[in-house]
């Protein structure tokens, strides 16, 4: 077992990034995330430790939209963490989860996918840094944290990956031939570029874009499902929605509710056949429980395909919602009274 | 007497220049008389000389010169539009034994890469920046650049490019003279402005190209930055003989060749 230490989300996300053995890492300050480019500075990850982090919140994760449609047409590994704050523009420092659309569907232009990682705790905060490296090696694409203000600035025990070390330059040009260390006299020079003028390879680049994402969507969907064997409506949420509706599933069960929920992990790729599964259980609805004016709905409405209710429910601009208004909107929006 | 032949007189002991074993079959898509060519046949002939071919990496721009990885023997990614010096510093950062240079034009590096030119010049970056300035954008079409001089006519400064209106508001901007500025910086060791329109030009620019190299090589610190004052014949609607002509007269007094900064010092003139 690993070390044992109290800390933000912000720093135990940056913590298991330098444990990961990244040694370069870019960033930007930007409330409420400017802990982790504080604490890597502190921390000098180049002397303890060839991976990149790069690391904003939601204006700045703007700006990144360029460079990850780069990424995902040159298929470059790598791990970015947006600790959501409120928007649109400069918004507000406050927690939201308004950018699930902008790192779901997409931001940057092309026909492109990155996996979204949603952590509930400061736990996941760490848990998902080395699994977002091993999914962007992988699969040789962009792996999003989306986390929020309130995940990012919380204080909780976590559980500490061990220390990794960094891979040598053989073991790199041995496990990743494509990544460029200098053409070796005799062999093939290496570009990693999203370009190509040919259209017919440009075409057959996209279809192998899309097989690759087909992919990663049977592999990688991740979910929790808490109290839902024998529930007739379920919460459906994320980050620290789903924190919140955790407890409104207990105060619902204590009134003697069949309710339960369902934590997306992975929100893209979305666990569709889970909510499917669901109802075909014998759940009768789904509320979205999001710090946003309904996004996420969006993709339960897919999934529910009009076979069962669906609905949103979220409060906005900086303000959480209580266990006590989700549940009531539970009741008042799908249940019915 | 015995007729010589063609083929008596290509012999090895013979031979005076050939093309460098870095530059790759591909034919360029330049335009013939562009300058382009020419400094990538320079650069492909330094990197040959200095043997640094199996570990050097180049950062091709958007631009005119965005498929430039064609055409070189050696690693190279291919940055967003005038991120170049951004993607070199990353890259030079995690690899510091590897030999990186970005290659860019003045659209790519002094309009929409303004900010990531100025503050990987003010790091001091040990990198190696080749920028190409023609003044214009080239493989748009011809339209003003930062660098575009006053009464230049392009295809969205149709009348000339005029910085101000006659009652002295704001229009067009005067040109960016973003090389001088470099300079300025703490962080670039070696600042030079180069050309190719000569073969005595072209061998200045090779010298200059080869130290910018060099420097780097030996883990000098400090940004090696070498502008290449060009031409661009196609959009400035000129023959090849005469935009070398006119480059001369006219891009010359505004972008004056010679060194602006070695060893960190400034060169007074």
């Amino acid at each position: 077992m690993g070390e044992l230490k109290l800390m933000k989300g912000n720093e135990a996300l940056a913590e298991a990034a330098i444990r990961c053995g990244a040694d370069a890492y870019f960033g930007y300050p930007i409330t409420p995330q400017s802990e982790v480019i504080e604490y890597l500075s502190e921390q000098n990850p180049y002397e303890r430790t060839g991976m990149v982090v790069l690391q904003s919140s939601s204006p700045g994760v703007c700006l990144k939209q360029e460079g990850l449609a780069y990424i995902a047409g040159a298929e470059v590994p790598c791990v970015f963490a947006d600790v959501v704050r409120g928007g649109p523009g400069l918004g507000t420092i406050q927690p939201s989860q308004a950018d699930y659309f902008q790192n779901t569907k997409g931001g940057g232009n092309g026909d492109y996918r990155n996996i979204v990682l949603a952590p509930a705790s400061v736990q996941e905060m760490a848990d998902f840094v080395p699994l977002g490296f091993e999914l962007a090696f992988k699969y040789r694409m962009a792996v999003c944290i989306l986390s929020d203000g309130a995940i990012g600035q919380m204080m909780e025990k976590v559980v500490l990956p061990e220390q990794k070390a960094r891979l040598t330059e053989e073991e790199i040009k041995a496990k990743y031939p494509w990544a460029l260390t200098g053409r070796k006299r005799g062999t093939q020079h290496r570009v990693i570029t999203s370009l190509d003028l040919d259209s017919a390879r440009m075409e057959e680049h996209n279809r192998h874009l899309q097989r690759k994402y087909d992919e990663v969507t049977k592999n990688e969907v991740r979910y929790e499902m808490i109290d839902c064997d024998d529930a007739e409506y379920v919460f459906v949420a994320y980050g620290s929605s789903a924190r919140i509706a955790q407890k409104s599933v207990q105060l619902g069960r204590a009134a003697g509710l069949k309710v339960g929920l369902l934590r997306p992990i992975t929100l893209w790729p979305y666990p569709t056949q889970a909510i499917r599964n669901l109802i075909d259980k014998g759940v009768k609805g789904f509320l979205s429980v999001e710090l946003s004016c309904g996004q996420m709905i969006e993709d339960v409405l897919l999934a529910c395909n009009g076979r069962a209710k669906a609905e949103h429910f979220g409060r906005v601009g900086g303000i959480i919602h209580t266990p006590e208004e989700v549940l009531e909107a539970m009741k008042k929006q799908i249940i019915g009274e | 007497m015995a007729e010589i032949t063609l083929q008596d007189i290509i012999q090895p002991e013979n031979l005076v220049y050939e093309k460098s074993k870095l530059l790759t079959e591909k034919p360029f898509h330049y335009c013939p008389g562009c300058g382009h060519g020419t400094v990538h046949r320079i650069i492909a002939e330094v990197l040959e000389e200095l043997g640094v071919d199996d570990r050097t990496i180049g950062v091709s721009p958007v631009g005119c010169a965005v498929m430039a990885y064609d055409y070189f023997d050696v690693d190279f990614v291919e940055a967003a539009h005038g991120r170049a010096p951004a993607c070199a510093t990353g890259i030079k950062r995690v690899w510091p034994d590897k030999v990186v240079f970005s290659y860019q034009g003045d659209g790519d590096l002094a309009a929409i890469g303004t900010c990531e030119t100025i503050h990987t010049c003010n790091r001091g970056e040990n990198i190696t920046m080749i920028f190409v300035n023609n003044g214009i954008y080239g493989m748009t079409g011809g339209q003003m650049a930062p660098t575009t001089l006053v009464g230049m006519k392009t295809a969205t400064t149709p009348y000339g490019r005029m910085p101000q209106w006659p009652d002295g508001t704001p229009n067009n901007g005067f040109p960016l003279q973003i090389t001088q500025l470099l300079a300025q910086l703490p962080g670039t060791r070696y600042v030079t402005r180069q050309a190719v329109f000569s073969a005595a030009a072209v061998r200045n620019c090779k010298k200059a190209i080869k130290k910018a190299f060099q420097n780097q090589i030996e883990n000098k610190n400090g940004v090696n930055f070498v502008e290449i004052v060009s031409n661009c014949n196609s959009n400035w609607k000129m023959s090849a003989v005469d935009a070398n002509k006119w480059l001369q007269d006219n891009m010359l007094p505004v972008y004056p060749l010679g060194d602006l900064k070695d060893n960190f010092e400034l060169i007074k003139k």
